[in-house]
């Protein structure tokens, strides 16, 4: 048997057959942080250290990680209001993320932008963004200066499934399409924007379906299945890479928050929340784990602990941090020279 | 049950006096509809038009795919041929993703038809800093739009205007934007029954004084008034003028006060620069009442920054009672 035969007749999910197990349970471990990450800034917020708002990914860890297992530094992000999961899936500090939260000068933003805002230049996450839809162009101009300066990166572009019908949507992928740009566009459809339901407000019935109007693949696929992501983002960068052009990839998948902190769920029964529930892409990632002797129980609890001990150690760095100077309110509005 | 003011008044939130002006002008006219994002069920993003979805229903209580600038200008057609469309912006900030069909359409479709158009649109934005969202969801951009003939813009201080100023704008055959603060949402105040029309165009007197001016509009109106009380402890008597309307605006009510106080202050949360101060300025320094000023005149507006997050930054970058305290007693003294 060949080596291309005995994968092709290798049946295992394609995440286990195609990476290795110190990167699968990087991945469950980066899963956890996400999810563990994201109830440490609920229960923050609940007692007070931290104001603002907060849109949290819990329910969609999946559809962030699997997506970014082939990226590299180099490889670029454009994030949304819901980005925590894409933040720490790119690789970046929970510590420096919950110090943006508390507004402390440690965090990413130097406590300037918060939760709507956190970027981490140095592994490529340019920025979630307050702006539904505002990422998508810019996901074009970082493709674009990877084509003209001749480099291979890609750029992956998360929004959701409210953003496609902002004409900033059209207009970049119809973009990306004609200058055949190295860019991903990865839509989360997680059913609402808000209370809308996609269905109501999108008139396809698949989100990828609207790859077809500007000449690009497009693939709908279990959000909350880590190999199905992956394999569908997998070929979508190799055919960025490879200088083919973009492509349209549509995550299933759910929250199980309100859309901010001050969500009534007056949009959703309690049944079909705990029907998306049972659907844990993190248990289900870590069953199949299992299932592929890639680790075992102890090893996937040990796995967990760690993500509580990371989120602990980040909150208390977060607290011990310094506030940034009020009379620096006017600092990085404009290059320091 | 209604509570009642001081005064034997109903009183009213801020945000159940848009509705309630709403639920009038719907009764009153089936033209009326309402559009926006996650207006219905949800009840809108700060819960103004709460229930009104339960009483109108969807076809007149429209929720509208994220897409402000299809949204804002379905609104602005659907205005020109008949209907009278109020579409309710999440945040004001997102008002810059329909910029081409508020000021390019909107605003310009009278003039350039020779009149024979008109666009009874109204516009609500909630607006304004002090809630953490940061540099995206902050902003206080209604000067942007006293810039723009044909547009009329309006900035409520109380529940009774926020009604009243609905009210009239609805009733005014041309696009009005009003600009609700945030913060003022939970405030309550007298409000009076039925319909009534808060005058589009006029500043109002909140509070008379002698020693110096000072205009301001929306939430800076309360901040003034506070320092005011405050100064008047020293023996400095400040006018508090509310702007209530930043185009058309009221020249005759400032001016008499500048001849009155002989000095002037201007407070807005929006950036100071390029601000609605700097059109107040100039108007006083056109003025006869130039002449009948004793010290410089004075802005206060937002700091030269995107509004932070940090909660102290946040709050350093706007006016706040002691700052508007502090300043106006310079003023006073003449420490300008
Ligand atoms: C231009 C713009 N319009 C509206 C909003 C308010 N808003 C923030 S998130 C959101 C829903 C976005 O839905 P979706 O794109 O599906 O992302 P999800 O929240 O479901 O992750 C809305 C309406 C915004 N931030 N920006
Ligand atoms: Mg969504």
């Amino acid at each position: 048997m060949t080596a291309a035969e005995a994968i092709s007749a290798d049946n295992r999910p394609f995440a286990i057959r195609t990476y290795a197990p110190a990167q699968l349970r990087e991945a469950l471990r980066r899963m956890y942080l996400i999810r563990r990450f994201e109830e440490g800034a609920e229960d923050s917020y609940m007692r007070g250290l931290i104001h603002g708002t907060m849109h949290l990914s819990i329910g969609q860890e999946a559809s962030a990680m699997a997506t970014c297992m082939e990226l590299t530094d180099a490889d670029k992000i454009t994030s949304t209001h819901r980005g925590h999961g894409h933040c720490i899936a790119k690789g970046a500090d929970v510590g420096r993320m919950f110090a943006e939260f508390f507004g402390k000068e440690t965090g990413y933003c130097h406590g300037r932008g918060g939760s709507m805002h956190i970027a981490d230049v140095r592994t490529g996450n340019l920025g979630a963004n307050g702006i539904v839809g505002g990422g998508l162009p810019i996901a074009v101009g970082a493709a674009l200066t990877a084509k003209r300066l001749g480099r291979d990166d890609v750029t992956v572009c998360f929004f959701g499934d409210g953003a496609n019908n902002e004409g900033a949507f059209h207009e970049a992928l119809n973009m990306a399409a004609v200058w055949k740009l190295p860019v991903v566009f990865v839509c989360e459809n997680n059913r609402y924007g808000m209370s809308t339901p996609a269905a109501y407000a999108t008139a396809v019935r698949n989100i990828a379906d609207r790859a077809v109007a500007y000449a690009m693949p497009g693939v709908t696929v279990d959000g909350n299945d880590f190999s199905a992501v992956a394999e569908a983002v997998h070929i979508a960068v190799a055919r960025a890479r490879a200088g083919e052009g973009p492509s349209l990839v549509e995550n299933l998948t759910y929250r199980w928050r309100g859309h901010s902190k001050s969500d009534r769920n007056r949009y959703r029964t309690k049944e079909e929340i705990e029907e998306w529930m049972a659907r844990d892409p993190i248990a289900r990632f870590r069953a199949e784990l299992i299932a592929h002797g890639i680790l075992d129980e102890a090893g996937a609890d040990a796995i967990a602990a760690d993500a509580v001990a990371t989120v602990e150690a980040g909150i208390a760095f977060a607290k011990d941090s310094p506030s940034p100077a009020v009379t620096d309110v006017t600092r990085y509005v404009y290059a320091e020279s | 049950m209604n509570a009642m003011s001081d005064a034997g008044l109903r009183v009213l939130s801020y945000s159940e006096a848009i509705r309630e002006a709403m639920a009038i002008a719907m009764e009153a006219d089936p033209t009326v509809i309402l559009m926006g994002e996650d207006i219905g069920v949800y009840g809108g993003a700060f819960q103004v038009t709460l229930d009104l979805v339960d009483r109108f229903g969807k076809d007149r209580v429209m929720d509208t795919p994220i897409s402000e600038l299809g949204g804002a200008g379905v609104a602005v057609g659907a205005a020109l041929t008949g209907l009278k469309p109020i579409y309710e912006f999440q945040f004001s900030d997102f008002a810059m993703l329909a910029m081409e069909q508020i000021v390019n359409q909107a605003a310009k479709l009278r003039y350039m038809l020779g009149g024979e158009a008109s666009v009874p649109v109204v516009f609500r934005l909630p607006s304004g800093s002090g809630t953490g969202a940061a540099a995206q969801h902050s902003q206080s951009i209604e000067a942007w739009f006293g810039h723009v003939p044909g547009l009329k813009v309006l900035q409520p201080a109380t529940p009774e205007d926020a009604k009243g100023m609905l009210l009239a704008a609805l009733a005014d055959p041309d696009p009005v934007m009003i600009f609700e603060h945030k913060l003022l949402y939970k405030m309550k105040g007298p409000v009076p029954e039925g319909s009534y029309h808060t005058p589009i165009g006029k500043a109002l007197v909140r509070r008379a004084g002698t020693d110096v001016t000072i205009v301001a509009g929306s939430i800076m109106v309360h901040r003034a008034l506070e320092a005011a009380e405050k100064l008047a402890a020293e023996g400095i008597n400040a006018e508090v003028i509310d702007l209530r309307s930043i185009r058309p605006i009221d020249h005759e009510t400032i001016l008499a006060s500048v001849r009155k106080t002989g000095r002037l202050m201007v407070v807005y949360e929006g950036v100071k620069a390029f601000g609605v101060g700097a059109e107040i300025s100039a108007m006083v320094a056109e003025s006869d009442a130039f002449d009948y000023l004793d010290a410089p005149i004075l802005r206060l507006g937002a700091a030269d920054a995107p509004v932070p997050y940090n909660p102290d930054l946040e709050r350093a970058a706007v006016p706040q009672v002691d700052t508007i305290e502090a300043a106006a007693r310079r003023l006073a003294r003449r420490e300008v």
